[in-house]
């Protein structure tokens, strides 16, 4: 038996530390300070899409996002921090259930000078590339075909490769058609692309757009078709942050699961002020994984969860 | 009760059953747009007919795992209509038809051993080994003195299946032919 092997070669690991050090000189060069936060919390955020694995009676972190948000309402800064983070049952070529992210947060900043900072760190690690940029509502229209604010379930069913499982909601349909019809032309112009303003409810904790259509100002950014950063003009009013979340424990609720205990130092820290802001988090791994034109996370991955 | 799979088993060779038919995984994928749901995708092959079709799965979802086993049993005989098998462990026999033996049929010789696979106990296909040995009931002699390198001639052999063979094997000799391909190989060595 080899499995005590690494999986990636030496190689693959000196790209990877390689990315994380490019990364460290990116921010040390603007002055954006390095934070560390915990990775075992008594909370976590509730979210329909994410689980959080429970562990020593609280939960391993998702995502470092609402530690560092009350290092901002603390008048602290820009700050940015490379962190592991935990999402149970996610695993695939490109997915480990424990992975690195590099979440950063501009206090002052729109969206959009957020959106072009992170195409230059992307730049600064995978050289020049050219950037197209288009709204969700384009994205689809262009490469699916289907409006997705307007368009009836059947039509979004009929523009799929291959039939989706049965009483499948709305926005299950809008995740497929972008996994399988947008994201593969992503990958076929060979060019970063910047995917913008979401439907509401893909917002997860970005400002919203009242519209019309009303959107979610978040942005993500693919690299050859691979989806590597998100980014939000965060949201910054308590209340509707704690309506959010009441909302999908709401939900947990009558699906029978666990509700997850809402983080109310998070919400205080809100209630305090939270200075206007753009954040992003954008997967190393994945980042390291392109920088060494990998075709899935083992190329970087010394132990994937299969023989970690 | 039929045994579940969650979606973290949906691999590739795992054996499920969709639609109340069994298949094969030959691909899975695990899908999840940021702040999306999470899907696996399968590459799905029928079992029976070979055709193959794609699924996707929420993560909530499981799916039946097929009862499949493959056995290793003898080819008794063929009655025209069925192919006639014999687990020679109990003596049970299990029949397949001519469509789903398929192109094993040309490499089936009575008494010899071939994997067939039985869903809920029921014979649902059979293959041949990757090399089989088998005589030449029929082929032409061979011209003598000719040597062009890879030239060839038909062959019969006792299965009925017909193989090119070089010039110089004869009608009576064994050789070994490999079924993926249905090519010569060599002079058997048996």
């Amino acid at each position: 038996m080899d499995s005590w092997r690494p999986v990636a070669t030496l190689q693959g690991l000196s790209v990877r530390a390689k990315t994380l050090r490019q990364i460290r000189e990116f921010f040390t060069e603007r002055d954006v300070l390095e934070v560390e936060t915990p990775l075992l919390s008594r909370t976590a955020v509730p979210d329909e899409t994410i689980q959080p694995m429970a562990c020593g009676g609280g939960y391993l972190s998702t995502s470092p996002e609402t530690a560092m948000k009350r290092l901002l309402a603390a008048g602290y800064g820009s700050i940015y921090q490379i962190a592991r983070a935990f999402r149970h049952e996610e695993s695939g070529p490109l997915h480990n259930p424990e992975f690195t992210m590099l979440e950063w947060y501009r206090p002052g900043w729109s969206w959009r000078e957020l959106m072009d900072e992170t195409i230059l760190l992307v730049k600064s690690i995978l050289g020049p590339k050219p950037v197209y940029e288009y709204t969700f509502q384009q994205a689809f229209l262009k490469y699916a075909g289907v409006d997705p604010f307007t368009a009836k379930d059947e039509t979004l069913i009929q523009a799929l490769p291959s039939p989706p499982p049965p009483d499948l909601d709305r926005f299950g349909l809008l995740d497929l058609l972008l996994s399988q019809r947008v994201e593969p032309a992503f990958k076929a112009t060979g060019a970063l692309v910047l995917l913008t303003h979401f439907p509401v409810e893909r917002a997860a904790m970005a400002r919203i757009d009242p519209g019309p259509p009303a959107t979610a100002l978040r942005f993500e950014l693919y690299a050859d078709g691979v989806e590597l950063v998100n980014g939000y003009q965060e949201l910054t009013v308590a209340q509707e942050q704690e309506d959010r979340f009441n909302r999908v424990n709401q939900k947990f609720l009558q699906e029978g699961k666990a509700m997850i205990p809402i983080d109310r130092h998070f919400l205080a820290a809100l209630q305090a002020g939270l200075p206007p802001c753009a954040g992003a988090a954008l997967g190393v791994d994945r980042l390291a994984m392109l920088a060494m034109n990998g075709k899935d996370l083992s190329a970087v991955l010394a132990f994937p969860a299969e023989i970690a | 009760m039929s045994d579940m799979l969650n979606h973290n088993q949906l691999r590739q060779g795992v054996r499920v059953e969709i639609d109340d038919l069994p298949w094969i995984i030959v691909d899975a994928q695990f899908i999840k747009p940021g702040k999306g749901q999470a899907f696996t995708k399968i590459k799905i092959k029928n079992l029976v007919d070979g055709r193959v079709i794609e699924r996707t799965f929420k993560s909530s979802e499981s799916v039946i795992k097929a009862d499949v086993v493959d056995k290793d049993m003898q080819f008794l005989y063929n009655d025209g209509e069925f192919m006639h098998f014999m687990d020679p462990e109990n003596y049970e026999q299990s029949v397949l038809d001519a469509k789903q033996v398929g192109e094993t049929r040309f490499w089936l010789k009575e008494q010899d051993t071939y994997m067939v696979t039985l869903w809920n106990n029921r014979a649902i296909a059979v293959a041949a080994p990757p090399f089989v040995n088998l005589l030449i009931t029929k082929c032409d002699p061979g011209i003598k003195g000719d040597t062009v390198s890879g030239a060839s001639k038909p062959a019969t052999l006792e299965t009925g299946a017909e193989v090119k063979v070089p010039l110089f094997i004869n009608e009576g000799e064994r050789i070994r032919v490999d079924t993926r391909t249905g090519q010569y190989v060599e002079r058997a060595k048996d």
